[in-house]
């Protein structure tokens, strides 16, 4: 829920509550009002009326209300001794309604000169359930006016209040730490969000720190690692060119060499893929996709056939893609020399290159391979020595980069998909 | 032929030194941009390798200078920055070649050799080792005048071995050579032998003075017989 609907479901309840009670108190404290008021009017009438009947001896007799709001009846001292004003409600037939409908009745006692009369004046009330209806409406007018009001202020004053915050979170949600996009705070004079736009400034920029130094610090590190294996590499090849070096030694450097090697080759993968995290390949070009495939097949066909390994490309015409030469020339030497590594002795490898995709298939002893972890960095099926198990991060960095989907199915063979319709022109 | 290296890192610098002082070059060294221009100033080398990660000046600063001053000696980079941009700006500011570290020995002789040919246009292009001559203007090559028919792989061998003949080349360095640098990582250059035996057999059935001895799990050495 969002938090605009959330403050106006809060106030409409808080305001239905406040209301209520608003009403209850509200209703006594007026009908408490109009007693009153009737009352003190009921008294100024009696006095009246007492006045009256001091001129007047005839009304004294007047017993019914017919035409008059009192009636006046003659008492005993004895029944009235204990008599007070007394008001109450009552119920009297209006000719105008045809109906009973409550009156206000004050009830008191007099004397006048040796006799006591019984005094009662009426006047007409409210009438309640009339009051309780009108105010039930009223309020119920007012509630819907206030939940309107606050909707709208919400909709309005609060939107527009909190429009800042509404901006810093769609521009977090299209944040994407490997684009190096810095965000632009909205301008804003409210405090908090003033604060929050600082902080969130301060954490984004941190973040994209910490990310571009441990993208430098590999890249550096490779580099780094680079000069002492030169060496290394160079003092034991000029250590074995020395004539003097048993068969048993010279086996022992071959060793060394090669693990250096490997080393070499990590090294470099590594200073690979960092690069191409790093963006280091901008030059873009229109490439004939099918050459490249055809290059690099060419390339590897001694291998290819070392393991009696048949490579078979249909391919459509030329067909052009913009890309990185460099880049998408290891795309596909790495899944293509990953084919060949993983195929089965004596089997054929499939290329197929159309205007949608690129797709390479192999047979091979390993079955289905995992999804998951198949283009995670240092996967490996089994622990061929001299893999570096970064070959297919490498494609797929190399896709992402350039927004093509790198896909992975087994059925009996081995296939994986370059797609380009996926194509979107990422970076 | 004179060579200067221009290498800051000491052991990088004695490794090259060793390596080409075998081919009786005369190597001088310096370890940046003043005691470059100091050695510069006084002889006219035929082949510069410079690294570009200098204490100081760069490498590239260094270039800008011999473009500068109009010299126009075949420079080799040799750089642990494999950097594309690197490489770019070199070849634009009139280096020769690239050679990204690390690098094999066979490979830096092959690159310098390159060198040479390249600046003696009217020299030869012809490397003659006992009965074996190989053109290398039209890849061919002949024992006692008779063309030996190689194909392109067999001929590259032939070729990489022979301008480092006598020394041993390292099996990677053979197969990135004539392979392409993306062969690097196959399982493994078993490869290589069935091309080498071919090879092997040519120039035996050829008479050839020269043979292709293989160094057990090093690599090959072209030796006379």
């Amino acid at each position: 829920m969002k938090l605009l609907n959330y403050t106006t479901k809060y106030f409409a309840a808080i305001l239905l509550f406040a209301l209520l009670i608003f009403t209850v108190i509200f209703y006594f404290q007026m009908l408490d009002e109009i007693y009153d008021s009737l009352d003190d009017g009921l008294e100024n009438q009696k006095i009246l009326v007492i006045n009256r009947a001091k001129k007047d001896p005839t009304i004294l007799h007047k017993t019914s209300f017919e035409d008059g709001y009192y009636t006046i009846h003659p008492t005993t001292y004895s029944e009235i001794r204990n008599v007070k004003d007394s008001y109450r409600d009552t119920l009297m037939y209006m000719l105008n309604e045809k109906d009973y409908e409550p009156v206000r009745l004050l009830e008191t006692a007099f004397r006048q000169g040796d006799h006591y009369y019984k005094l009662k004046v009426i006047t007409s009330m409210v009438e309640e359930d009339d009051l309780i209806e009108d105010l039930l409406y009223s309020i119920l007018w007012l509630y819907i006016g206030l939940v309107v009001g606050v909707l709208l202020l919400n909709n309005w004053v609060l939107k527009r209040l909190w429009r800042p915050f509404y901006s810093l979170l769609n521009k977090l949600k299209n944040f994407n730490i490997e684009k190096e996009q810095s965000i632009d705070f909205e301008k804003t004079n409210i405090e908090e969000f003033q604060l929050l736009n600082l902080q969130v400034e301060k954490l984004l920029q941190k973040s994209i720190d910490s990310f571009k130094a441990q993208k430098q610090f590999i890249e550096n590190a490779s580099h780094e690692l680079q000069t002492p294996l030169a060496i290394s590499i160079n003092k034991l090849e000029l250590l074995a060119e020395k004539e003097e070096l048993s068969p048993k030694n010279i086996a022992l450097l071959a060793s060394v060499l090669e693990n250096l090697e490997r080393m070499t080759r990590l090294n470099q993968a590594l200073l690979l893929l960092s690069k191409i995290d790093n963006k280091q390949f901008v030059e873009e070009e229109n490439l004939n996709i099918p050459e490249i495939i055809n290059q690099i097949v060419y390339d590897f066909s001694d291998f290819a056939k070392h393991r009696n390994i048949e490579i078979s490309i249909s391919s459509q015409d030329a067909i052009q893609k913009f890309m990185n030469k460099d880049l998408a020339v290891i795309l596909f030497t790495n899944l293509i020399k990953n084919a060949i590594v993983h195929a089965s002795l004596n089997s054929i490898i499939r290329i197929k290159i159309n205007e949608q995709k690129v797709s390479i298939e192999n047979e091979s002893e390993t079955g289905k391979l995992d999804h998951q972890k198949l283009f995670s960095r240092f996967y490996k099926v089994n622990t061929r020595k001299n893999s570096t198990g970064l070959g297919l991060s490498i494609a797929k960095a190399i896709a992402d980069k350039y927004g093509l989907a790198l896909t992975y199915t087994y059925d009996r063979y081995h296939l994986f998909i370059v797609d380009f319709t996926k194509n979107s022109q990422a970076t | 032929m004179k060579v200067l290296i221009i290498e800051d890192e000491e052991e990088m610098l004695q490794n090259m030194k060793q390596t080409l002082e075998k081919e009786d070059y005369l190597i001088e060294t310096a370890t940046d941009y003043d005691s470059a221009f100091l050695k510069i100033g006084v002889y006219d080398y035929d082949c510069i390798l410079l690294d570009i990660s200098l204490p100081g000046k760069s490498g590239l600063e260094i270039l800008k200078e011999l473009k500068k001053r109009g010299i126009s000696d075949g420079v080799i980079i040799v750089s642990a920055k494999n950097s594309l941009d690197d490489k770019l700006e070199g070849l634009h500011l009139g280096a020769d070649d690239y050679l990204p570290k690390p690098f094999h020995m066979a490979e830096l002789n092959a690159r310098i050799k390159a060198i040479f040919r390249r600046r003696n246009l009217q020299g030869d292009t012809f490397i003659e080792i006992e009965n074996l001559k190989i053109d290398i203007e039209n890849r061919i090559a002949f024992i006692e005048g008779e063309e030996l028919l190689l194909n392109r792989k067999e001929f590259d061998i032939l070729f990489y071995l022979a301008s480092n003949k006598n020394r041993l080349v390292n099996k990677t360095a053979l197969a990135e050579h004539v392979w392409g640098d993306h062969i690097d990582q196959t399982d493994s250059f078993d490869f290589i032998y069935s091309q080498i035996k071919n090879l092997r057999k040519k120039l035996k059935d050829h008479q050839a003075q020269v043979e292709v001895k293989a160094i057990y799990g090093i690599g090959y050495k072209l030796v006379s017989l």
